[in-house]
């Protein structure tokens, strides 16, 4: 498991994550063409895959097979954990 | 020089030929037997003396792994230029094309990319503006 603050640490790594809110269930063909359209992020797509693996390793990216294609989801669960720790009202529940 | 042929690689000729004439309504320009294959090439009706488009045995024990990494990451190795990229995908998506990325603005080109059913993600794209592509 990798480390939640690590993975969002990464400023590719967000922009790969506010790409999947903007349409969540893509490929890596269509991740990589959004960041270098939209981000300027002209990182090879090896570099992207890995960056793919650290966000699904801390469990905010999940991949579902469709076919023979296999696209990514966003999925926001582990981010409970911070607004858990440090809740948005300064105050825990 | 010039390019006259471009091919795809594709698991079955027959099925191949329904799929790039009904579906994507190209036009078979050659069709001769070659032992258990066919040389078997299709155009667009919009450049029926243009770019043929080979549709090529894929049997070459380096092909299949070949297509299949690329379909996995959803990369399409051929694309086909159209007028109206949002057009076309609501006529093929009505014939029951599968669509792994419906059209997107790439800024300089709208495309969209679909699964040709014979072991191919194919582009169709749309220039908007000037740049490559």
């Amino acid at each position: 498991m990798e480390d939640l603050y690590r993975a969002i640490a990464d400023p590719t790594r967000r922009a790969i994550l506010d790409e999947l809110v903007d349409r969540n269930g893509q490929t890596l063909f269509e991740i990589c063409g959004r960041l270098t359209l939209k981000h300027g992020i002209h990182s090879s797509r090896q570099a992207i895959s890995q960056h793919l693996e650290v966000l699904e390793s801390a469990g905010l990216v999940v991949t579902k097979r469709e076919g023979r294609c296999k696209f990514h989801w966003f999925h926001g669960g582990p981010l409970k954990a911070i607004a858990k720790r440090w809740p948005t009202d300064g105050r825990r529940s | 020089m010039r390019i006259n042929l471009s091919s795809v690689l594709v698991d079955d000729q027959e099925k191949a030929l329904r799929f790039y004439t009904g579906t994507l309504g190209f036009r078979k320009k050659h069709d001769i037997p070659l032992g258990a294959h066919r040389w078997l090439t299709v155009v667009s009706p919009e450049d029926p003396d243009g770019t043929e488009l080979v549709l090529e045995p894929d049997e070459h024990p380096a092909v299949k792994p070949f297509k299949s990494a690329l379909v996995e990451d959803g990369i399409p190795f051929t694309s086909f230029a159209v007028e109206d990229v949002a057009a076309e995908h609501e006529r093929l998506a009505a014939l029951g094309v599968k669509f792994t990325l419906p059209p997107t603005d790439f800024g300089t080109v709208i495309a969209a990319v679909f699964d040709d059913t014979c072991g191919n993600l194919i582009q169709i794209a749309q220039r908007t503006g000037a740049g490559p592509g």
